[in-house]
């Protein structure tokens, strides 16, 4: 898992860089304002990796119920994301900047369509973990760590790990187009 | 990490309780075909699709460089022979078409490169290897693996599709420089061909990064008792730090296809600014072209060492077996390989000095450039004094081995010329450069795959190949390939990429010159192919493997059985107590890496009367 964030960065750098480079090169660059609905975004995210980890938490703590409603507040809080973010190319889009038009706009929208994926791609993740709290501990006897295959233990671990990169990255992105 | 490690012994423990059952009762494990020989998450399956699927792809990948080489040795010849199969791309006159010319050269580099040096090489021999070498039953994910080999395959079929476009594939380089590549109006293999390359390459780089991941994961956690980073076998070194390369760059190259997507298919202009076609002004503004050809060389260069480390990494493994002597050097051997690959990261714009770049960071990448040559030179006296004096057994394997080091010098040395910016702004685009390359990173690098599939198609299918056709194949090769590329340097200022030279007076010197190189070409294939018919026909009928250990050698993958199953090991994993190159020590043959240290014996680094003074020391200071 690490492994395969260190090559995401490495994407996300180029993407990141190609960026400065061509800020540096280009003499029609147009400067404008972030939507609004990206701020709102950043803040979502921020809550649903705390969610996440408290989702953790309580997985190694064995509270089944407080484990379930992280989960479930950490996946809507990320479907709720990927709205706010969709909400945020419309307004960009309603302000007259677009895919084709100037290489700023365009860049802003590679980068978050890209962050846009793997965030998405979180999100079908901790909609199998959603239903995997719900579904595998029914039974009285069934705590969360015992009786697991240790394979699946390792699981909420990895989610969070990935949870808090895309966190993270979306912070690093939303700070990096507002000082530039 | 406690977590961890219990999921690993539970791991092991269920692996070792179903090779166990499998001991005792054969017949309790039906595999059907599919799943053992095609959807397999065994690593030595994975390794020989990726082989036997490499040498598909380099008999086309070779069997254009032929095509394209007849166009050059013979510029006036009539073609129409080859109508046949090659249908409209041959002109009315009888000449390849240039639009196809192109489309030759840009498939001949990518499918060599990714397809066959990449994928072929090190997915072949990272996958064969490293498990068996470090002592572990499989690699970290055996479905992940599989997934590997299945996305290179999707990304083989989608570029093999692309030659039956009716605008042919990609004939922009195999470099994809836009705005050639980007335009769909700028050449017929752009119409659609660079649409099939890009996706075809983003495939190729999942599959990549999921095999690096494996690689990387398998060589740090599942190392079997006693197998310490310095003791392991320098060629699984050298496909660790592969694919750390790999990982760390193709992602880049990743961004760079993407952006070329859109800008091919969105109307977005990351790489096009102010182009006039046809006089008409493109609507696209204030992208750069330059951008592009650093996204793609802060890939293109660590990828010509993702080329050749693995090469080299078998290489030091064969030489020092069949010289019946510990390698030379072997913390010197890994630290080189550290450095080529830290320094692989800072020398890319060195393929870019005629973009205009500043003089000054020119030459700051001039200097990064010619230190890779260091530790390149450390490799290359260790390779000799591994042989100085050894027993040399002078196997295919064995002198394939050589030629490599033979091939790596004669590329080598030209690469100081070029990393040069004041030369290379002279030579830029010309025969010297494709010589350079071919040699140093093409050539050589088939080299050292000829040298480990020749030392273990033993361990791979349980036959020998021919060992004649073995010699035959070894000195047609390495005779042809000097008679190919040793000349070219003489081309000097022959540009490259022009389907003929015939309109410039100048250049007519060199026409008997391209013939000979032709026909040396046309030869060397002939030789490839009759190696390709030993490789299939020795899967079958080749003498029978009868001993476990048909080298003396001392890594683990010989105390497997003769015809190792999944899991590799009938019973425990083996032990290690020593390093990979105990040849010739305290005047035995060889001490496999199983065997624990006898009394009174030091392992290799250890100095008996250093560590006595150590230890002499450290009690003075303590008491």
């Amino acid at each position: 898992m690490w492994l395969a964030i260190v090559a995401m960065v490495m994407m996300f750098a180029a993407f990141t860089s190609a960026y400065v480079v061509k800020k540096a090169d280009v003499s029609n660059w147009l400067v404008f304002e972030l939507p609004v609905m990206f701020s709102y975004s950043a803040v979502i995210i921020v809550i649903s990796s705390i969610c996440m980890q408290l989702a953790y938490i309580t997985f190694r703590r064995n509270r089944i119920g407080l484990h379930r409603l992280f989960m479930v507040a950490t996946f809507f809080l990320g479907a709720t994301f990927l709205v706010l973010q969709v909400l945020g190319w419309q307004e960009l889009k309603a302000e007259g900047i677009l895919l084709k038009g100037n290489v700023a706009g365009s860049f802003l929208y590679v980068i978050s369509g890209a962050h846009f994926l793997h965030v998405a791609g979180g999100v079908i993740a901790l909609l199998v973990f959603v239903i995997l709290a719900f579904t595998r501990y029914n039974k009285p006897e069934d705590t969360l760590l015992e009786n697991i295959h240790p394979d699946k233990q390792i699981g909420v671990e990895l989610m969070a790990t990935y949870w808090h990169f895309v966190d993270v990255l979306w912070l690093y992105l939303f700070f990096f187009f507002q000082m530039s | 990490m406690s977590q961890e490690t219990t999921i690993r012994e539970n791991l092991e423990t269920h692996i070792d309780e179903h090779a166990h059952d499998h001991g005792h009762d054969h017949h309790d494990h039906h595999q059907s075909f599919i799943s053992k020989y095609i959807f397999s998450t065994d690593h030595k399956v994975i390794a020989k699709q990726f082989l036997i699927t490499g040498i598909i792809w380099a008999i086309v990948g070779g069997g254009l460089s032929v095509l394209f080489r007849i166009q050059l040795g013979y510029p006036d010849a009539d073609l129409n022979w080859m109508r046949p199969f090659l249908g409209k791309w041959i002109t009315p006159e009888g000449h390849i078409a240039p639009e196809f010319y192109n489309a030759l050269i840009t498939m001949h580099g990518t499918i060599l490169v990714f397809f066959v040096l990449t994928a072929g090489l090190s997915g072949t021999f990272s996958n064969y290897l490293i498990p068996l070498m470090v002592g572990a039953r499989d690699m970290a994910s055996g479905f992940i693996n599989m997934l590997s080999y299945w996305f290179f395959f999707l990304s083989s079929v989608v570029m093999a599709a692309s030659f039956f476009l009716a605008t042919g594939p990609a004939s922009g380089g195999w470099t994809a420089y836009p705005p050639l590549n980007a335009l769909p109006q700028a050449a017929t293999g752009s119409v659609l061909g660079v649409d099939y390359w890009l996706l075809s390459i983003v495939l190729f780089i999942v599959s990549v990064l999921l095999g690096g991941l494996n690689y990387i994961t398998t060589v740090i956690n599942l190392r079997t008792r006693g197998m310490k980073m310095f003791r392991l076998p320098l060629p699984i070194w050298a496909f660790f730090l592969t694919a750390v390369i790999g990982l760390l760059s193709f992602p880049v190259l990743l961004s760079a296809g993407v952006l070329m997507l859109f800008d091919r298919n969105l109307g977005t202009s990351f790489y096009l600014d102010q182009i006039y076609i046809g006089g008409e002004a493109l609507a696209n503004a204030g992208g750069s072209p330059i951008l592009y050809q650093h996204l793609f060389w802060f890939l293109g260069h660590p990828e010509v060492y993702i080329i050749i480390l693995p090469a080299m990494g078998i290489v030091s493994e064969v030489l020092s077996v069949h010289s019946r002597k510990p390698i030379f050097g072997y913390t010197a051997m890994v630290y080189s390989l550290l450095a080529i690959t830290v320094l692989s990261f800072i020398v890319w714009a060195h393929h870019m000095f005629v973009t205009g770049m500043n003089p000054f960071i020119g030459s700051i990448f001039v200097i990064f450039t010619l230190i890779i040559a260091v530790p390149s030179a450390v490799k290359v006296f260790n390779w000799l004094t591994t042989l100085w004096r050894g027993n040399i057994k002078l196997n295919p394997a064995m002198l394939f081995a050589i030629g490599f080091v033979s091939l790596f010098i004669s590329g080598g040395v030209t690469g100081i010329f070029l990393g040069n910016s004041s030369i290379d702004v002279e030579l830029h685009d010309t025969y010297f450069v494709v010589a350079h390359f071919h040699l140093v990173m093409g050539v050589a690098a088939f080299f050292g795959m000829f040298a480990g599939v020749y030392h273990w198609f033993p361990k791979m299918f349980g036959r020998h190949l021919n060992s004649t056709l073995g010699y035959i194949h070894f000195w047609g090769t390495i005779i042809c390939a000097y008679l190919i590329f040793y000349p070219m340097h003489f081309e000097y200022m022959l540009p490259r990429r022009y389907p003929t030279h015939a309109g410039f007076d100048t250049f007519g010197m060199f026409a008997q010159l391209n013939e000979f190189i032709t026909i040396a070409a046309i030869a060397s294939f002939a030789f490839q192919l009759m190696f390709v018919f030993n490789f299939f026909y020795s899967i079958w009928y080749g003498r029978k493997l009868r001993v476990q250990n048909p080298y003396h050698a001392n890594t683990l993958e010989w105390t497997t059985p003769i015809r190792p199953g999944h899991g590799n090991w009938d019973g425990e994993i083996p032990t290690v107590y020593r390093w990979a190159y105990d040849y010739s020590k305290h005047g035995r043959d060889f001490i496999p890496q199983t065997e624990p240290l006898s009394a009174y014996e030091l392992e290799h680094g250890e100095h008996g009367d250093e560590s006595d003074s150590d230890i002499i020391q450290h009690e003075k200071h303590n008491g």
